[in-house]
């Protein structure tokens, strides 16, 4: 496992656009966590995001979590340029050659997602912690460290959709098509809930729930839910207007571990297999 | 002899079109083959297959007389195909270092290989910023990395200068020397005839010929002959029981020839006749001539 990742990071290391990106997430990280000092003075109304209390401990793994999940995409196109590059220079059909073989060339690729995954889980660990300890209310231990699922459910939904890009780079061979094929199937599955939400209405049918959970970007977007009417002030509101009638589940679902889990397992497989078939 | 590579029966079809047809044969150390054949002969597919890029249809290989498995094989072997392929961003020290790393060997050759193939000196150069002939002697470098036990090439001189050729060929000649076993694919004959021992001639997929060069077909060669009285030396000749067909080139007579000669026999024997050559010289045939003869049909 160790000659695999070294092998893997050697190219990470010296590939110019997984510098950029990697620069790019890091600084985008750490303007969102400028974003909470930020105090907005207007009108006479004078606040920050501090205030609504979305940095205090529990709530701030939630949000944290919630709103810096869309930066995975940087993550992906360098894994997906990686990939899919390995083919627009032929160097996959070197590196096998050499004497890497097929199965170790999925598994050092894998192993990097895998990294990559744990990496960007630490570093948005670190910074919601530091985020929460600068300005939480509650700074006891137990409370500091509850609700830290959110933190496992975002290693979780960034290890599928790291694997689903692994899959489209080998599947596809090019970076662009690739990548636009992740976004076609992204729009794809927005198509079947709105079908499956349809049917439902119509026809009392119970596939929305379903496909909420079975599609893998929609159990990976499912995993940690929208943590808006969580927030005090927003939630209150919401409350008095429909008296508590509707009532927000934010829990981790465990089918939704299940299935990105699973996801995971079918795409490197899938990655493997195609590659076996191959001729190069 | 130890056996290098052993293939038996090797097919390879795509589609409907069969790219490689039922080929054996076994490659033993200390010897440089030569893989010779048209475009599209199967070349490529042939070593796509022995080194695991190509899923062979139906019949198999074995490196090392099968004792490693064979991407364990592979480790022990240099190989380039068709164009160099590296890391575009990576200079050529960091794209030999994986190769290292991939090969589980140690770095401490990377020096001494580009020095070999004359790329000390562009070293820390992006692979991107190198000329063709450049990325071509990285590869060569790159496969000889762990000294391997056998070096396979495939057209290695594909789209060089001739100034390229020539240093790829030198270095080609220069592995040979020191006892390393070669496999050469390539469709330019000098180029085999001037560093093969033997051959293996592809067409259409089908092994025509495995063998010593020199046995490739039986003949005897040729002698350019010629005399300012060139009536009285063609009826000369057709009295020799040496001579086959005779076709005039243009600088004299070339007579095909049915056994061993001697030209100062032959010289002896023409002058006794009352015929004065002006021309003799006895003429090996190239390997050109016997490729085109065998896959002519």
């Amino acid at each position: 496992m160790k000659r695999l990742l070294d092998i893997e990071f050697h190219k990470f290391r010296y590939s110019r656009s997984s510098k950029v990106l990697t620069i790019i997430y890091l600084v985008i990280v750490a303007l969102m966590m400028l974003v909470g000092m930020i105090r907005i003075d207007f009108n006479g109304f004078s606040g920050s995001f501090s205030d609504l209390g979305i940095f205090d401990f529990p709530y701030v793994w939630h949000v944290s979590t919630y709103f810096t999940s869309f930066l995975k995409i940087f993550i992906a196109i360098v894994i997906v340029s990686l990939t899919a590059s390995e083919y627009s220079n032929r160097t996959i059909k070197q590196n096998l050659i050499d004497g890497l073989s097929k199965k170790e060339l999925v598994l050092s690729k894998f192993y990097l997602v895998l990294v990559l995954a744990i990496l960007t889980t630490v570093v948005i660990f670190l910074a919601s912690l530091i985020l929460g300890l600068i300005y939480s209310d509650y700074t006891e231990m137990g409370i500091i460290f509850s609700d830290l699922e959110f933190i496992g459910a975002f290693f979780l939904g960034h290890l599928v959709f790291f694997c689903f890009c692994l899959f489209a780079g080998i599947l596809l061979k090019r970076s662009a098509f690739a990548l636009g094929f992740v976004a076609v199937w992204w729009m794809f599955e927005g198509g079947i809930n709105i079908i499956a939400y349809v049917l439902d209405k119509a026809y009392g049918t119970q596939i929305y729930d379903y496909v909420l959970h079975i599609l893998p970007l929609n159990a990976m977007s499912n995993l940690i839910k929208q943590p808006f009417t969580r927030i005090d002030l927003i939630g209150s509101s919401i409350d008095q207007v429909t008296q508590g009638s509707i009532v927000f589940e934010y829990h981790i679902e465990w089918v939704d571990v299940l299935s990105v889990s699973l996801w995971s397992v079918l795409f490197i497989y899938w990655a493997y297999a195609l590659l076996k078939r191959r001729d190069l | 002899m130890e056996k290098i590579l052993e293939i038996k029966q090797l097919t390879k079809n795509y589609g409907s079109l069969t790219a490689v047809d039922d080929v054996s044969f076994i490659i033993e150390k200390g010897h440089v083959y030569g893989i010779l054949g048209p475009n599209g002969s199967g070349k490529s597919t042939t070593l796509g297959m022995v080194l695991n890029v190509v899923n062979p249809t139906s019949g198999n290989y074995s490196w090392f007389e099968g004792t490693v498995n064979n991407h364990n094989a592979l480790k022990r072997i240099g190989a380039i195909i068709e164009r160099p392929n590296f890391y575009p961003s990576m200079d050529a020290v960091q794209n030999l270092k994986l190769v290292c790393k991939i090969k589980s060997i140690s770095e401490d050759k990377i020096d001494e290989k580009l020095e070999l193939v004359d790329l000390l000196s562009r070293k820390h150069s992006p692979f991107k910023t190198y000329s063709l002939g450049m990325k071509q002697r990285l590869a060569i470098a790159s496969a000889l990395l762990n000294d391997p036990e056998i070096l396979i090439l495939d057209e290695p001189t594909n789209g060089l200068d001739p100034q390229g050729i020539r240093k790829i060929r030198d270095i080609i000649q220069h592995i040979a020397k020191s006892g390393t076993t070669i496999l050469l694919a390539s469709h330019l004959l000098d180029e085999v005839e001037k560093v093969c021992t033997h051959v293996i001639v592809l067409r259409k997929g089908q092994m025509l010929y495995c063998g010593p060069v020199e046995e490739m077909n039986k003949n005897f060669g040729s002698i350019l002959i010629d005399a300012v009285d060139r009536a009285a030396l063609l009826n000369f000749l057709k009295t020799q029981t040496y001579a086959g067909t005779t076709e005039d080139t243009g600088d004299g007579l070339e007579v095909k020839l049915l056994s061993d000669v001697n030209t100062t026999q032959i010289n002896q024997d023409a002058y006794s006749a009352g015929i004065v050559l002006s021309k003799l010289m006895f003429k090996k045939q190239s390997l050109e001539d016997q490729f085109i003869e065998l896959t002519k049909n």
